[in-house]
């Protein structure tokens, strides 16, 4: 039981478009387990990013069930919500989203900051987090004085610092070109060997080739669920 | 609680939009200049009246009987004036019937005063303001001496022409010369000068030092006092208290005298330093009932200026509400951060505002003959209102952030 990271049971998702009625997902059940390093995939329109908003907890489902580490956070208020992202979910985002005036070291502080961490520990934390992405150097660089690869390195640094029960990344090599896309993936590979559960949301192949398993979503339904022998970094 | 941080970044947004910021913090940088430039003036004004122009003017611990009030800064209508006109003249009978009945321990010195021509060293001087006064009057006064000596009782009660003059007049008759032993002419009589008293400076620009003092009894009571009758009756008592019951009993002394019944009014006036500053009190508290009002008005609309650029604010940094949010803050985070934000932009306001009004409270002071005193109260109630003004102007905006979908703000450019 404690294995089980998340587990979706039924989800469905509906938004108003206006007077039409949209249904972004249509009952979708998955169970991810510790240390798994799961894709997700489909086409846009597939439900990609509602899925990613729901298991992000910056959204909460229609109908349906989502236990996070044991809570129902399915029904939970925002406040509630807010909490549970803070220490149970890392995100990586597609365009980074670093507070631009803030410096590499402050961005990584932001959650600490959240959880109320003193400011000492905060620091040391944060400190650790960017040394382990290989940042050791750039702690006191702002987002516009860092290289792309740097920035999300710093943004994956900043999703470890509250040691998350899920890293969740949406398109994380999106703004990235190949060289430094291949470079993040293999800090992912580095922290999914360290133990660290990871969810990716993509809709490249070769970004997804390197999860140990593939979810492809269509139609807001689970199209297909196959594990698949993950490649070696190159 | 990231208080230290919402600070911080409030001043850093603030130094790097330094234009935006000085038109955001304006209304209450005026606000508070105003407040803390008015407050110091008038209560410059207070010290100085009730230092300066009532101990002076009057005497510490003094009160004068009169035929009327001799300050006058309210509002006096014809029929008030016209009934102290129809009031009987103090006369000598009233100064010694107090100086024998009062019981309370006092000084006293009849006085009257004109205005006349003086000749004196081969000079002649127009309108020079004369006054023969007991001896008491030289303590009363609390007068110094650069040269000479105050008359003497002997001196007085023999009524000799011997005289005490104003430093202006020294230097205007006498320049250069020792003045003591000379002789100054007054209406046609020689009076001996027998001592000058330190210089007093200006009141308003009206020179404190241009006065000859004679004895009540010398022969310049002829010209000084008309018909017998007497301008002011001094008295000054050791203390306060005193001062207090003697006032009390010289009111009953002289209905008495006057034969006044109960429910008539008093037909003379006792003027205490006090009472010399009830026109000025007055003044400053129609100043000071005003002074809310304006400071409000500005403040209202400074208020206003900064919920605006906080607004602004709100939907440049949606994307940055939306990290926050996604990396755990609650709204409460969010609604602190910008509340925090809103009152320290504020309070720099305040801040510049208080330094304004104390540099134009020194302005005045040295400009002026006033002297601004910065009341530290004021200082306190500036910082408390840019605050305030601060919080109140945040709170809408900062609501207005923390209510921001997460999965929207992300989105936001």
């Amino acid at each position: 039981m404690t294995d089980v990271v998340i587990q979706i049971v039924n989800l469905t998702r509906e938004y108003l478009m206006g007077a039409e009625r949209v249904q972004a997902l249509r009952g979708v059940s998955l169970e991810i387990r510790r240390n798994e390093y799961v894709a997700i995939m489909g086409p846009s329109g597939s439900g990609k990013s509602t899925m990613m908003n729901l298991l992000g907890c910056l959204d909460t489902p229609s109908t349906g069930e989502y236990w996070l580490n044991g809570q129902e956070v399915s029904r939970m208020p925002d406040d509630a919500l807010a909490r549970v992202r803070n220490k149970e979910i890392g995100f990586v985002f597609q365009t980074f989203n670093l507070l631009p005036r803030a410096s590499a070291l402050q961005n990584v502080e932001l959650p600490l900051v959240y959880a109320g961490t003193s400011a000492r520990e905060r620091r040391d934390r944060s400190r650790h987090a960017l040394e382990r992405v290989g940042l050791g150097n750039r702690m006191d660089h702002r987002p516009n004085e860092l290289s792309g690869g740097q920035r999300q390195r710093v943004a994956i640094a900043r999703a470890l610092v509250n040691e998350p029960s899920i890293l969740l990344a949406d398109e994380p090599t999106g703004n990235l070109d190949s060289a430094t896309s291949a470079d993040v993936m293999r800090v992912f590979d580095l922290l999914h060997r360290q133990g660290q559960t990871i969810v990716v949301v993509t809709h490249e192949a070769d970004i997804a080739a390197h999860a140990e398993r593939v979810v492809t979503l269509r139609d807001g339904r689970i199209a297909s669920d196959a594990r698949q022998e993950k490649v070696q970094a190159a | 609680m990231p208080f230290v941080e919402a600070v911080r970044m409030a001043l850093t947004t603030l130094w790097t939009q330094k234009l935006k910021s000085f038109f955001s913090l304006l209304g209450v940088l005026i606000g508070v200049t105003f407040l803390i430039a008015v407050v110091s003036i008038v209560q410059g004004m207070n010290v100085y009246m009730e230092n300066e122009f009532a101990n002076r003017l009057v005497g510490l611990n003094t009160f004068q009987v009169r035929r009327m009030p001799n300050f006058n800064m309210g509002n006096i209508t014809d029929e008030m004036w016209r009934e102290w006109l129809r009031r009987p003249r103090i006369n000598y009978g009233d100064a010694s019937f107090i100086q024998a009945k009062l019981e309370t321990p006092a000084i006293f010195s009849r006085s009257c005063d004109d205005r006349t021509q003086i000749v004196a060293n081969g000079k002649s001087a127009k309108d020079i303001r004369i006054e023969v006064v007991d001896p008491g009057y030289f303590t009363i006064k609390n007068y110094d001496f650069s040269a000479g000596r105050p008359f003497t009782a002997q001196e007085a009660r023999a009524g000799l022409p011997v005289a005490v003059i104003g430093n202006d007049v020294a230097e205007k008759m006498f320049p250069g010369i020792d003045p003591i032993g000379k002789s100054i002419a007054i209406g046609g009589l020689p009076y001996r000068v027998l001592g000058v008293t330190t210089k007093q400076g200006t009141l308003f620009g009206m020179s404190l030092d241009a006065f000859i003092l004679a004895p009540f009894d010398s022969p310049l009571k002829r010209i000084a006092c008309r018909l017998g009758y007497m301008d002011e009756f001094h008295v000054q008592t050791p203390s306060v208290n005193q001062m207090n019951q003697a006032v009390g009993e010289t009111e009953g002394l002289m209905r008495i005298r006057r034969q006044l019944r109960p429910a008539q009014d008093n037909n003379f006036a006792i003027q205490t330093a006090e009472g010399a500053l009830s026109g000025w009190k007055k003044i400053s508290g129609v100043l000071f009932a005003a002074l809310p009002g304006l400071v409000a008005i500005s403040l209202v609309v400074g208020g206003i200026v900064i919920m605006n650029i906080m607004l602004m604010a709100v939907s440049e940094r949606t994307r940055e509400i939306g990290i926050r949010k996604a990396l755990g803050a609650k709204r409460r985070d969010i609604l602190a951060q910008f509340v925090i934000e809103s009152a320290t932009i504020s309070t720099v306001g305040a801040a510049i505002g208080i330094v304004l009004g104390i540099g134009l409270a020194f302005v005045v002071k040295a400009t002026t003959p006033l002297p601004a005193a910065v009341a530290p109260w004021s200082i306190g109630v500036g910082v408390f209102l840019g605050i305030f003004v601060g919080m109140v102007a945040g709170v809408y905006p900062a609501s207005r952030a923390s209510k921001l979908d997460p999965i929207t703000a992300l989105r936001a450019e």
